[in-house]
């Protein structure tokens, strides 16, 4: 389900990312100005859910592919809360990081 | 979900693991180093890899997210048959072109 | 121990509504045991099935507290926390009445799946040699032991989410078949299997295996069908 919902969450934000990126097509000072906006505290808190989501809808993509293509193995849950606390280690790495 | 989507929603998978990565990676130099914008095109403008890298990066990801979003679509929004295609051509469009914009944004000189 | 404990069984179809009774506790009672007295002291129009009551033919399959399970290998001491148990029909299937469910379309998405066996041999031929350790074999004998209980049906959230996709049991059904050397309808199935609502619907929450009474991996089984569709695709054969 966290699958699924990161998924859903990511997809919902990619066309303003690439909206946000384009600015960059009308000259350097739109970008820089988009910059300055992400050191707002709450935007750093976005930006570090949103490296969080992808951390975590990686992880559980690659458990997916794994348990596809892999010969099957026990402890696969416990892999998978692993996986879960490696994103969100990812992403207060990232949080410390910003602020 | 058949066969061929299944096939193309994990093989974008697997393709975008490193590219994830990478990603991520970057993002994380680009902050540590608080790279200002001009900064950052100054090292993707007419860059080749940069555009190879990203163009690859937008093509995987809309791909695997209009499949997702058809998935979604289809189990929990209940839409069906050429309906479902049309939303998610539509969806994988979109971003196809918003990210290839943005790729070009940063990339051209 | 409490005397006695507090029941909530569902009656009724899917407009019904949870009905309690106080049922007499006893040492190594189980589920089953717990409606059926309901059925003989309290309320004779109660409708619930069984067989064998020992575990073996998965007809005692309902929901217990939110998960499917076999009624009869479940104490009511694993189950009653609190002394409150809550007992329903299996989920995902039509509701007869009270804890019977219609398995119809359980057993028309086995068809549908192509998990039926299409002989490449008549009775005038003799009798064909299978190895029982062969890979194939081993791959099959690992998942043949399903009873159709449906529990891992039930149990599927993808299977409540996709009308079209035939579930668990018929993909690990179908994946027996697929390697059975005897069989000669390999064409037809992976085609089957391929198309929308087969194995690719499956996400591998893996609740099926979770909860298979059996201790089967119809997840792997599954993993083994998506594997060889796409080599099939690959191929040019689908």
């Amino acid at each position: 389900m966290v699958h699924r919902l990161s998924g859903l969450a990511l997809a919902c934000f990619l066309p303003l990312h690439f909206l946000a990126l384009g600015l960059a097509v009308n000259g350097e000072d739109q970008l820089d100005r988009f910059l300055t906006w992400t050191r707002d505290p709450v935007v750093k808190l976005a930006e570090t859910t949103l490296i969080f989501l992808l951390a975590v809808h990686m992880l559980g993509g690659i458990r997916v592919l794994l348990i596809e293509n892999l010969p099957w193995r026990e402890g696969q849950k416990q892999l998978a809360t692993a996986a879960l606390a490696a994103a969100v280690l990812v992403a207060i790495a990232f949080l410390l990081q910003v602020t | 979900m058949n066969v061929r989507l299944y096939v193309l929603q994990r093989a974008t998978a697997a393709i975008m693991v490193p590219l994830v990565l990478a990603h991520i990676a970057l993002i994380f130099y680009a902050t540590r180093h608080g790279l200002s914008a001009a900064e950052i095109l100054a090292r993707t403008r007419a860059s080749i890899g940069w555009a190879a890298f990203y163009g690859l990066f937008v093509l995987a990801a809309a791909t695997h997210g209009a499949i997702g979003v058809r998935t979604l679509a289809g189990e929990w929004a209940g839409i069906k048959g050429g309906r479902l295609d049309m939303l998610m051509w539509g969806f994988g469009l979109m971003l196809a072109a918003l990210g290839l914009r943005a790729v070009a944004a940063v990339v051209l000189p | 121990m409490a005397a006695a404990i507090e029941v909530s069984i569902w009656r009724g179809k899917a407009d019904g509504r949870y009905q309690r009774f106080m049922v007499p506790l006893h040492e190594s009672q189980t589920v089953l045991d717990v409606v059926t007295w309901v059925q003989r002291n309290a309320d004779p129009t109660l409708a619930y099935r069984y067989a064998c009551r020992v575990g073996m033919c998965g007809s005692c399959a309902m929901t217990v507290n939110g998960r499917p399970r076999w009624t009869c290998r479940t104490h009511i001491a694993k189950v009653a926390a609190k002394g409150h148990v809550e007992i329903g029909p299996l989920a995902n299937m039509p509701i007869i009445k009270d804890l019977a469910c219609d398995m119809a379309a359980f057993f028309e998405k086995w068809q549908r799946a192509k998990g039926t066996f299409a002989p490449s041999r008549s009775r005038r031929d003799p009798i064909e040699r299978i190895s029982p350790t062969t890979a194939p074999r081993l791959a099959a004998d690992a998942a043949i032991e399903c009873i159709n209980c449906a529990v891992c049906y039930a149990a599927c959230d993808t299977v409540r989410w996709n009308a079209d996709y035939v579930g668990p049991a018929a993909l690990n059904r179908a994946w027996t078949l697929v390697n059975d050397v005897r069989d000669a309808g390999q064409g037809k199935r992976l085609a089957a299997l391929a198309a929308d609502g087969g194995c690719h619907a499956c996400h591998s929450h893996q609740s099926c295996q979770e909860h298979c009474p059996k201790a089967l991996n119809p997840i792997a089984s599954i993993a083994g069908l998506k594997r060889r569709t796409v080599e099939a695709y690959v191929r040019g054969e689908l």
